[in-house]
């Protein structure tokens, strides 16, 4: 599975939508499956899954599935098609 | 007490966070130590090695800066990967009459004793969730409970720890995550052994049981809070005084 595929998988499970919904302009707070709880289980479920430990800066900063990419690029993973 | 567990002290070089890491340790757990001072951290590593306690892990970072916490945090994560208590001990104390405290004080007070403890908090809490478990010790003082002339400063830092306490166990007691704080009163320190012979007596005489508290007075409460012996109890601050009266 692709660093790609993982990290839809990740938000797809974790806030409980089909894979086919997240996208790049699925956004933080803008449906009912993705608030601020959800978003703490989303880190938590992000941290499993590429095994890093999110800077409390960018769990606040993660307000989109694109800007999730980006974040996690910081941390050395990889999203390359 | 405490076997298996991981826990997770500031300020473990000397007094009373020397004395919570060795009672942990004693009761089986494997610490993570933390402090500025190197020498007397190992001190207290050999300590905990003729315990023969699980090997501690020191630390030295500096406990006001965020990302430094989360960098301590990671490295932390990834060799234990678990997290059952952290006491949140490192704190500084400087009297000085409210028209004579510095900005400078006031901010590095607040930095120390406030801010690095939520720092703290926060990761903690997070690695905690995972497992739907853990406990978080901050150790307040009787004077952030009571107030005190001459610590306006260091007063207002403990009563915040008193405020972050009891908001984060309602927040995280559906998370299985206990806070609670610890106050002691007066405690034999290296902070105390530097007052004037007259200012000790005076507030020797304040604490009802006759005795000051020793750094083992605090280190067991603090083990029975980081223990599953404390499992229903969260919220709490826990005076360790003696019946001192400020």
């Amino acid at each position: 599975m692709s660093s790609l595929d993982k990290l839809r998988a990740t938000f797809a499970e974790s806030l409980g939508l089909p894979v086919s919904e997240v996208s790049d302009d699925l956004t933080y707070n803008t449906i009912a499956q993705w608030d601020s709880v959800a978003h703490m289980a989303l880190i938590a479920a992000l941290e499993d899954a590429f095994d890093v430990l999110i800077e409390t800066e960018d769990v606040i900063d993660m307000s989109s599935f694109a800007k999730a990419k980006a974040i996690l690029t910081k941390y050395g993973i990889g999203f390359d098609a | 007490m405490l076997d298996g567990k991981v826990v997770w002290i500031t300020g473990a070089s000397r007094g009373i966070g020397r004395a919570i890491a060795l009672a942990c340790a004693a009761e089986g757990a494997r610490t993570v130590l933390v402090a500025r001072e190197q020498a007397h951290l190992q001190d207290v590593a050999e300590a905990i090695r003729g315990l023969h306690a699980p090997e501690p892990i020191l630390l030295d970072y500096d406990i006001t800066d965020l990302r430094a916490v989360g960098a301590a945090f990671s490295q932390v994560h990834k060799e234990t990967r678990r997290l059952d208590a952290l006491v949140n001990n490192a704190g500084i104390m400087q009297d000085a009459l409210l028209g004579m405290v510095s900005a400078d004080q006031i901010q590095q007070t607040f930095s120390v004793n406030v801010f690095a403890l939520l720092y703290h908090m926060q990761y903690a809490s997070r690695l905690m969730a995972r497992r739907q478990a853990g406990s978080i010790i901050n150790i307040s003082s009787i004077i952030g409970r009571f107030g005190n002339s001459g610590q306006t400063v260091y007063g207002a830092s403990k009563a915040a720890v008193i405020g972050a306490t009891q908001s984060a166990a309602k927040e995280l007691a559906p998370q299985g995550i206990r806070v609670n704080a610890i106050a002691p009163g007066f405690i034999q320190t290296d902070m105390v052994r530097q007052l004037a012979s007259d200012k000790f007596d005076e507030r020797l005489a304040s604490v009802r049981m006759g005795r000051i508290g020793t750094p083992e007075d605090i280190a067991q409460a603090a083990v029975f809070l980081a223990s599953d012996r404390s499992s229903y109890v969260t919220g709490q601050i826990l005076g360790v005084d003696g019946a001192m009266v400020v």
